[in-house]
């Protein structure tokens, strides 16, 4: 705890969580070091991530896969988390980093709530998350790079937003859906055939889960709904009243019904 | 060249002591309240804006009497604290009874060793499981911590406030009856039988939130509109 007695409290005053700790405590940030040259050891990635709107929210969806090289390094990840009450982010890349960055972003958004009393703004938000990524570009350069997926209510518009980010930590509005992670274009090819406009709450986890299931289908790092193990994507869902996780009962059920149907179609592809 | 005169060490704390509560004492008064649905945090407290009541952690408040600026980097201070703890260990790992005292190291430090002390009297409150597990501790100016049962009542006439309290205060009281008996309790010496609920700044932390309210931050501030709702749905 910073002494109050000491030092003018207006100048050590910060309501970023990262700024405070870039200045009392730098080694406990993710991207804060500096290695050596050489070779990173293989370490798990996280794989795809599928955001879209729908009528009036915004929802995101994430495989449970995290691969090592040719490694399934866990089958039980999950990549989808809540920011705050109105936003959800999903990683792919480095899990270690993107996971702890995670973690850093949504103490950022919480300090800054508790400090100032009121909620950031939604861009404000997506800005914060870039600075963490552009951060991280050392690590990226060492070959662990992160790419977020961010996206959340904007309660100034009444519209649910969607923010995807480059490894330099740019941000870029989406517009419908987007997709990040190793079988995020076959997602996309499977989001341009399925996503309508203002699609309803229920049909949008359905087209996200169905996307997922294309880019499992195709992309070997990418992991499947796995009803054996009983595993289904990590989807959700945010709008006016704030984040929602869906169950996994929902999500078992709509799982069953595209295997259903695409084992009654009978074709390859 | 000024002689400076001799003071005794004790004359020297005591008036530091007394300037302090002093202080403390112009103030309006604050109540905690723990009863059977989570702890009840009650201000007198006109302005909307400018807070005595804050959330420290996901089951941890901070409540405070005094000068506000003084308080006010004492509240950010804890929020730093609990957040950096939090977030290097585990959520879990953040409890009322670490903040506590590191608040009282400040306080004390403070009082000795500078010009002049804080002029502040904080509670610091976490709400468990049940309510034998609830903390309520409160930090005095000089640095010294006491942990209470039940209930804090400080600033202002807290002596008479704390005697109303202590007089109706039962465990089985719910969240509506513990705001009501703060109403009460804070309109001692006053005209009215009870302070409107436009007069206080109210917040609660609520008892098991995450399979109450789906969250696993406890602390809510209750607008006067969610007040008078509460205590008209309870009567």
């Amino acid at each position: 705890m910073q002494d109050p007695s000491t030092g003018p409290l207006a100048t050590q005053a910060t309501s970023s969580f990262t700024e405070h700790l870039q200045r009392s405590r730098p080694e406990l940030l993710p991207f804060n070091q500096s290695l050596p040259a050489g070779v990173v050891p293989p370490s798990p990635h996280a794989t795809t991530i599928v955001a879209l709107t729908y009528a009036g929210g915004v929802l995101m969806a994430g495989d449970r896969r995290a691969t090592m090289g040719n490694i399934i390094a866990s089958r039980h990840i999950e990549k989808v988390f809540p920011a705050d009450e109105y936003s959800v982010l999903g990683i792919a890349g480095t899990a270690g980093l993107a996971i702890d960055i995670t973690r850093l972003f949504q103490v950022e958004l919480e300090h800054y709530e508790k400090i100032e009393g009121t909620l950031l703004s939604l861009v404000g938000k997506a800005n914060r998350l870039g600075a963490m990524i552009r951060g991280n570009l050392p690590m990226a350069m060492q070959g662990m790079a992160v790419i977020p997926l961010f996206a959340g209510f904007d309660h100034g518009s009444g519209v649910g937003r969607l923010f995807s980010y480059d490894v330099t930590g740019g941000r870029y509005e989406e517009q419908e859906h987007h997709s990040v992670g190793s079988g995020s274009v076959f997602a996309r090819g499977a989001l341009k055939k399925l996503w309508k406009p203002n699609l309803s709450e229920e049909n949008a986890v359905a087209v996200a889960v169905e996307a997922l299931y294309d880019a499992a289908d195709d992309d070997s790092a990418t992991g499947g709904p796995d009803p054996v193990r009983q595993l289904w994507p990590v989807v959700y869902t945010v709008d006016r009243s704030g984040n929602r996780r869906v169950p996994e009962r929902d999500l078992a059920a709509i799982a069953a019904a595209i295997v259903e149907s695409r084992a009654a179609a009978g074709r390859e592809a | 060249m000024t002689q400076q005169f001799y003071v005794s060490p004790e004359q020297l704390m005591k008036d530091r002591a007394d300037f302090a509560r002093k202080g403390i004492a112009r103030g309006r008064s604050v109540v905690v309240i723990s009863c059977a649905d989570g702890i009840a945090l009650i201000a007198e407290n006109p302005s909307p804006s400018l807070h005595k009541i804050g959330e420290i952690y996901d089951k941890i408040a901070f409540a405070a009497v005094g000068k506000y600026n003084e308080f006010e980097s004492l509240r950010q201070a804890g929020v730093r604290y609990a957040d950096v703890r939090g977030y290097s260990y585990d959520r879990e790992d953040v409890t009322a009874r670490g903040l506590a005292s590191v608040y009282a190291q400040s306080l004390g430090a403070v009082f000795t060793a500078e010009q002049k002390p804080f002029e502040v009297e904080l509670a610091v409150a976490e709400v468990g499981f049940s309510q034998e597990q609830d903390h309520l501790y409160r930090l005095t100016f000089d640095g010294s911590i006491a942990d209470e049962n039940g209930f804090v009542v400080m600033g202002g006439l807290a002596d008479q406030i704390s005697d109303v309290v202590s007089g109706a205060w039962e465990p089985e009281l719910t969240l509506a009856g513990a705001m009501q008996l703060a109403l009460h309790a804070l309109a001692t010496n006053k005209e009215v039988d009870e302070l409107p609920a436009t007069a206080v700044e109210a917040a609660v932390l609520y008892r098991a939130s995450e399979s109450n309210r789906g969250s696993r931050r406890a602390f809510r501030r209750l607008l006067p509109e969610d007040m008078t709702l509460l205590l008209t749905e309870e009567s």
